[in-house]
């Protein structure tokens, strides 16, 4: 186990929106909200992911991989080849940027795991889940940052409106968005840490720090995640994948484990729910997100946003006809939804869970 | 009469122009210092032990302890304690016994730790205005949990919970039997445990029957004595422990002599009056891992499935010996580091064998996540734990819990003179002379201990809040917010602890 790593710490900005009738909507929009927050990031990294992107694959997992070193490329294709279909092999189109003018090598791969490389039905995604852990922390200068079917995340070193400019996120459109600009308190310059951060296809955006992360790192840990980020919001993906997927909780139970309601609160239940939330509490101690965040998390049936139990990040939610909004700011809704139905502030440690119809 | 040539440690004197003849100090010396002459107080300074029993109830403040001046010759080999000891032993051919943690200056690692705390990108938490969490449950907790939907549409679990202790704070007494030290100090740990929401331990002595009121304050322990041990003393507390061994003296057994055996402790150990409590150093039906499962279980099916703890001493392989003992069906591994007290022990024991506390928590929290059974038992650590910040950084290392004694004792009085083997402390705590007992009132020391607990409370709080948690699960573990100072790379990775500045 080791210890000797150096966290990630950076402040951040956060938008999101979903379209409840998985209408799908332009990049333009989501860039324009991010792009308001100014103060909330320095330029030193921006990020978007997307659902309903890729209906032409929308069953094959798509793999969106970046390459330090693009001679790389070829041992992660031949670990794919051997244990995927790939159905497609292309670079991640991209526009030049003044600002930008460097970047990793970034491909994408159309895949689905080959049937005798799995057993049973649910293995394929701890399969795609298994390659991701070996490539990320095996192969260095290799980095799988988004896994996940019908959806990509795209991301980078750059203000938010470069790396939009750069990813040409105008072209894409999909049901849901998330974005995120940073505000790194560390040396950054490595892409990977730019958020989103996503695995299969959860997705999180995150701002703030948690100040739990040495516990949530060792206890991710003992159920065989490998943390190479160091960044509070890949422990928190984990997190949500292994309550969510691995131990099949609900998204609101998973929340109160993340952002457990205070003893006092749990105390004043009534005796199955004081029983549920006391057993989740004493289960799940070290899943326990403490510290100052707010996060909005996407994947393949709704979106998420939760703050910590004190609300010590700012969360405004509003809707509007089908479409629900969440960032850091209002004025980020605003912009693009200039009168909406309803704004509120959530209150801490209360998700705002977003179904689709 | 024969005058032992090893040296009184201390001089007790008396400024015979401040004393006013009261006889306060002959009346409160448990050791049998002061005599009366005919016009003045006489002092037989070699049986001195620098209790300051007397020091605190001489009205006058005419008595003064010194450390005795004369010492022998320096020599940076031969130290006063290693010349003494062999002056004892050419005298008598005995092992020198003692009493309470080792004295010796071993490194204390929680001293080369220190905690972080917020500013800025985390704000710290103000205790005074945001609820701040301590409660801590200790027990097996399942590796995930499964819930299904109310009718009102709230979580109901699925799982079934194993049964857990349920802390107020993360500080607990830790055992100390009946007979070593007396029912007084007993009652103050029980009615302290009961008014904090923790609990005591009744080491191996039984139970007396004045602490069934707090029952769900109580652990039990079943030790190699097995002294009374029957279903209803299993039954009695909210969790049986088995005593394997302790840090002062890991591998060896106990021996409580005959006199110390009056009628109310020979009832609770059920044994005859005067007769030698002995307690063989292993257990006599354990000699292998397997044999510890049994027990467990027969304690298990005894209790209808209450929470076991196994209590070691922390040697060289803790690590592996603790997750045998998990896997061997404990709820609780308790871990004694090699500083923890002793009521008696063999000084040579006591202070050479066994590992700090502080490397045994983090090998075994290590070991069992290494496993995958972390979840499958709660660590308890204890030995040398002397404020709040020592729990914490226990705590942080991996402890779920940490449990106290030396420190409870003090709040009765003691003041750590280590001879508690005598059975004539002064302070009422380690003898079980009724003129000595009865001056330890049950409830005005729960009062103190009652106090110190709560300033630990407060002080775990204040720590918590300045590191930006608010629940104590966040702290558990957490080895990131700890740096060590003066600490060597290996013993850092030992901890799993970054160096200050990294
Ligand atoms: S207690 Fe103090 S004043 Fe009283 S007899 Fe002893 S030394 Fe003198
Ligand atoms: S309990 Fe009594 S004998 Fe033992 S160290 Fe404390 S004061 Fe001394």
């Amino acid at each position: 186990m080791n210890h000797d790593y150096h966290k990630d710490i950076s402040g951040c900005g956060l938008t999101g929106l979903i379209s409840k009738k998985k209408r799908r909507v332009s990049g333009r929009e989501i860039v324009k909200s991010l792009c308001l927050m100014t103060d909330r990031g320095n330029g030193l990294g921006a990020g978007y992911a997307a659902y309903g992107i890729y209906p032409e694959f929308k069953d094959c997992y798509a793999l969106h991989v970046m390459y330090d070193d693009p001679e790389v490329r070829w041992s992660v294709e031949d670990h794919l080849k051997a244990n995927y279909k790939v159905e497609k092999i292309e670079e991640i189109p991209t526009s030049p940027v003044k600002a930008i003018p460097i970047s990793p090598l970034l491909m994408r791969y159309f895949v689905s795991p080959l049937k005798d490389k799995l057993a049973g039905e649910t293995a394929a995604d701890d399969f795609v889940v298994n390659t991701v852990m070996k490539v990320n922390s095996e192969i260095g200068g290799a980095y799988i940052f988004s896994s996940g079917k019908n959806m990509g995340a795209f991301k980078g070193v750059g203000n938010p409106s470069d790396i939009a400019e750069f990813f040409r996120i105008d072209e894409y459109e999909g049901w849901t968005w998330t974005a995120h600009t940073r505000f790194p308190t560390n040396t950054p310059g490595w892409w990977g840490g730019a958020h989103p951060f996503t695995l299969l296809d959860w997705s999180i955006v995150h701002n703030g720090e948690i100040s739990s992360y040495g516990i949530n790192k060792r206890y991710l840990e003992m159920y065989g995640y490998k943390l190479t980020l160091l960044t509070d919001t890949e422990a928190a993906a984990y997190m949500l994948d292994l309550l969510i997927r691995r131990h099949g909780l609900d998204i609101s139970t998973a929340c109160q484990a993340l952002a457990s309601p205070f003893w006092k609160a749990i105390d004043g239940m009534n005796e199955g729910e004081r029983d549920a939330l006391t057993a989740l509490r004493q289960t799940y101690g070290s899943a326990l997100l403490n510290g100052p965040f707010s996060i909005l998390f996407g994947h393949g049936g709704g979106l998420v946003g939760i703050n910590d139990r004190i609300k010590l990040r700012p969360l405004v939610a509003a809707s509007k006809d089908d479409v629900v909004y969440m960032a850091s700011e209002e004025s980020a809704i605003r912009t693009i939804c200039p009168s909406p139905d309803k704004v509120w502030a959530p209150r801490a440690a209360e998700p705002v869970i977003v179904e689709f119809e | 009469m024969f005058r032992s040539l090893a040296l009184p440690e201390y001089l007790a004197t008396i400024d015979q122009v401040k004393c006013i003849r009261c006889k306060r100090c002959i009346q409160n010396c448990g050791w049998g210092v002061y005599s009366w002459g005919w016009d003045k107080v006489l002092i037989n300074t070699s049986k001195c032990v620098k209790c300051l029993r007397c020091y605190h109830y001489c009205p006058e403040e005419a008595i003064e302890i010194r450390d005795n001046p004369t010492r022998y010759k320096q020599n940076a080999c031969w130290g006063y304690n290693n010349i003494r000891n062999i002056k004892r032993q050419a005298e008598t051919g005995g092992i020198p016994l003692t009493g309470m943690g080792s004295d010796l200056p071993y490194p204390i690692l929680f001293d080369n730790l220190l905690i972080d705390a917020c500013q800025v990108t985390n704000p710290s938490i103000d205790p005074l205005r945001e609820p701040m969490e301590l409660r801590t449950y200790l027990g097996k907790k399942p590796s995930q949990l499964e819930f299904e939907r109310g009718a009102d549409g709230k979580p109901r679990l699925k799982t079934r919970m194993p049964p857990q202790i349920k802390l107020s704070l993360p500080v607990m007494f830790s055992p100390m039997s009946f007979g070593s030290i007396s029912l007084n100090a007993q009652k103050v740990l029980a009615q302290a445990a009961a008014a904090c929401g923790t609990v005591m331990n009744t080491g191996e002595g039984g139970l007396h029957e004045d602490l069934f009121p707090y029952k769900s304050n109580i652990i039990v322990q079943v030790a190699s004595g097995r002294f009374g041990v029957n279903p209803d003393y299993l039954n009695a507390g909210v969790a049986v422990e088995i005593k394997i061994g302790q840090g002062a003296k890991p591998g060896i057994g106990g021996h409580l002599p005959g006199e110390k055996i009056p009628l109310e402790v020979a009832r609770a150990h059920m044994i005859p009056v005067g007769t030698d409590a002995i307690s063989p150093a292993p257990q006599h039906d354990i000699y292998s891992i397997e044999d510890l499962r049994q027990l467990i279980y027969a304690i298990k099916e005894t209790t209808g499935y209450k929470p076991v703890s196994v209590k070691i001493a922390a040697v060289h392989n803790v690590a592996a010996i603790a997750s045998g003992i998990v896997r061997a069906g404990a709820d609780i591994v308790y871990l004694d580091g090699f500083r923890g007290g002793t009521g008696a022990a063999p000084s040579i024991i006591r202070d050479h064998l066994g590992i700090p506390i502080e490397h045994a928590i983090a090998a075994v929290d290590d070991r069992l996540r290494q496993e995958g059974i972390r979840n499958e038992a709660s660590i308890v650590a204890a030995g040398g734990i002397r404020s709040s910040a020592d729990a914490a950084k226990a705590i942080a290392l991996g402890a779920d819990a940490v449990a106290i004694a030396t420190a409870a004792l003090i709040t009765m009085g003691c003041t750590t003179c280590g001879k508690c083997y005598t059975g004539n402390c002064s302070w009422g705590i380690t003898t079980q002379r009724p003129e000595l007992t009865a001056r330890l009132d049950p409830e005005v020391y729960a009062e103190r201990l009652i106090n110190l607990i709560h300033a630990w409370e407060h002080e775990l709080k204040e720590i918590l809040g300045a590191l930006g948690i608010n629940a104590i699960e966040s702290l558990r573990g957490n080895r990131e917010r700890l740096r060590g100072v003066g600490l060597d790379a290996q013993t850092l990775d030992i901890l799993g602890v970054k160096p200050a500045g990294r």
